[in-house]
């Protein structure tokens, strides 16, 4: 154990503040709980500690060891090398913004140019310094719109083509009655038109996501019009590499643009951290959660940033904030920015336009393969909807035994789609990869 | 620091001036003072509301602080100050004047006699220091 106060040091602590000893700090926690046995397995050397963790960590497999073709929110993307030397520079190594935040310019400047990545890529006007991920993005674009109307309108649209762990969190951040989620039970192979009749005076929001989560495209311009009709916003769930390649959702009219920015050179990890996006309209902007940082310039002229309309946030406005959180994803949102600046704007698309073709070359030899069949005729970016011959999760343990990563298994979220795979193809599955996986998804359909 | 001698205050510095059964709402001389440069104003009830006594009717935003502005009086809103949202920075130069919030028709009149004057007000503000 490593303490950094010598003796003498915790001595004179303790006579400044007039105890005796460290163990009266804790008299105020009854004595029988003080000291309780923890049950814990002797102390170990560094060594000891380390040889122990690699052996848990070799119990895993990885996607690098492995032929990956699972998605369903979090892809098997190439983060470049630049990436990770970047985030390991001790200047930015932390995940949080600093809290005296004007004092840390390079931290303030890569969550800024951050900031204007995502206005580029969604199309939007104002973007926040992130949330934790995807799915809890997509809350705080609930409490957003539920502030926006100050609890005048309660109802919220959930499209079942969202992502079901984002619904999830949407209802642990939002219990009780005060909010009526509806359209969840909408059968899933419905397109965005089934939540038309949804619609009413009390709408505050419509979530959709984009692709979908079963990996499908729709033009939301004539949901967008339907949800102004009718007053109420409209937030697009993207993923974003998709926006390399297909229309931004500013372009159809969102109002919010929420996302999961781990494709953006996050490495793909149990739990996180992941990055999430949250992009509105400048009028909305007060009613935004999140740390925001802007452009300004000092007292000789120079460029500098600043957090700015921190008058928002929960510490000056506190019960009346929308949100209560303002972590964001710092080291997250850094990666994201190195990727996007390594990428540039050709670099997003060339590997939005290879995720495209290695998909669909994927699916059109797997319909081939009888016995599997496309469930949807819509048209997709990466990922896909495969009815399959046997349970997926017999077909995933023969594909892992051919060191196969297989697809995401439907009937865990849909009843209804028992046997069916969600399949995501990403630029690092070469052609030969996915040719074997054709290969092998023959040879179940035999067993 | 400004009193008017002519409206009736709370003692969360917010002012009435009435005019018939009209009564005019808005924050004091004081309350701008203390929140300085104010960059934002949302008025959050409309025409044709019926209101109470101390119901939040906006929030002003400066560069330091958020706060919510009560009704001194209950009513129902007869206007509201569209232009303010525009200017909000009015309400630095011109709190008892063009940075006026909301005007109600008053209906219960002897509530008045719960404000304080400018006097009182005055004395009140002094004694925070």
């Amino acid at each position: 154990m490593y303490l950094p106060h010598t003796p003498a040091e915790r001595e004179a602590m303790l006579k400044t503040i007039g105890v005796k000893s460290v163990a009266d700090l804790f008299q105020d926690v009854p004595a029988a709980h003080r000291f309780p046995d923890l049950n814990l397995p002797p102390g170990m050397t560094e060594m000891e500690a380390l040889s122990e963790m690699q052996e848990l960590a070799f119990a895993n497999s990885h996607t690098a060891e492995m032929v990956c073709f699972l998605g369903a929110g979090a892809y098997n993307h190439y983060v470049p090398a630049a990436v990770d030397a970047i985030l390991r520079r001790g200047e930015f190594y932390t995940a949080y913004t600093p809290y005296q935040p004007e004092l840390s310019q390079g931290t303030l400047q890569a969550i800024y140019d951050y900031q204007s990545l995502i206005v580029a890529l969604t199309g939007m006007e104002v973007s926040n310094a992130s949330h934790y991920d995807g799915a809890t993005a997509v809350a705080e674009a609930v409490s957003m719109a539920h502030a926006n109307f100050r609890g005048k309108r309660n109802q919220i649209v959930l499209s079942p083509a969202l992502h079901p762990h984002y619904r999830q969190t949407v209802h642990t951040y939002h219990p009780g009655k005060s909010l009526i989620f509806l359209g969840e039970d909408i059968p899933a192979k419905a397109g965005p038109e089934a939540l038309l009749p949804l619609l009413s005076e009390n709408t505050a929001l419509v979530v959709v996501q984009y692709p979908d989560f079963f990996g499908r495209l729709y033009d939301y311009t004539s949901l967008a019009q339907a949800v102004h009709n009718v007053g109420a916003l409209l937030a697009v769930s993207i993923n974003p590499i998709a926006l390399g390649l297909f229309k931004a959702p500013g372009e159809f009219g969102a109002d919010i643009v929420t996302g999961e920015g781990q494709p953006l050179g996050i490495p793909l990890s149990f739990g996180g951290p992941y990055l999430g996006i949250f992009a509105t309209r400048k009028e909305y902007v007060r009613k935004m959660a999140g740390r925001l940082v802007g452009e300004t310039v000092d007292n000789r002229g120079q460029r500098a940033y600043v957090l700015t309309l921190t008058a928002r946030e929960q510490h000056i406005r506190r019960e009346k904030a929308t949100s209560n959180i303002c972590t964001n994803q710092g080291l997250m949102a850094l990666a994201s920015a190195v990727y996007l600046s390594l990428l540039g704007k050709q670099g997003l698309r060339q590997v939005a336009e290879l995720c495209y073709h290695k998909a669909h070359y994927a699916a059109r030899n797997i319909a081939k393969v009888r016995g599997y069949k496309l469930w949807s005729t819509a048209p997709f970016f990466n990922e896909f909807v495969v009815r399959c011959p046997r349970p997926v999760e017999e077909i995933n343990a023969h594909l892992l035994d051919h060191g196969i990563l297989g697809g995401y298994d439907l009937g865990q979220d849909y009843p209804e789609l028992k046997n069916h795979m969600l399949i995501a193809v990403t630029e690092v599955n070469s052609k030969q990869e996915i040719d074997f996986l054709v290969r092998v998804l023959k040879e179940v359909r035999h067993d | 620091m400004n009193f008017p001698t002519d409206l009736k205050y709370t003692k969360n510095d917010e002012w009435v001036r009435v005019e018939g059964n009209i009564g005019t709402v808005g924050i004091t001389d004081y309350a701008q003072d203390q929140l300085s440069d104010i960059v934002f104003v949302e008025i959050l009830v409309a025409v044709g509301d019926v209101v109470k006594q101390g119901d939040s009717c906006a929030t002003v935003e400066s560069v330091k602080a958020a706060a919510d502005v009560y009704l001194p009086i209950s009513g129902k809103v007869v206007a509201i100050n569209e232009a303010l949202p525009d200017t909000p920075e009015i309400i630095n130069s011109d709190p008892y004047g063009a940075a006026w919030m909301v005007k109600l028709e008053l209906s219960d009149p002897s509530e008045l006699n719960g404000l304080m004057d400018a006097a009182a007000y005055q004395a009140a503000v002094e004694s925070k220091g």
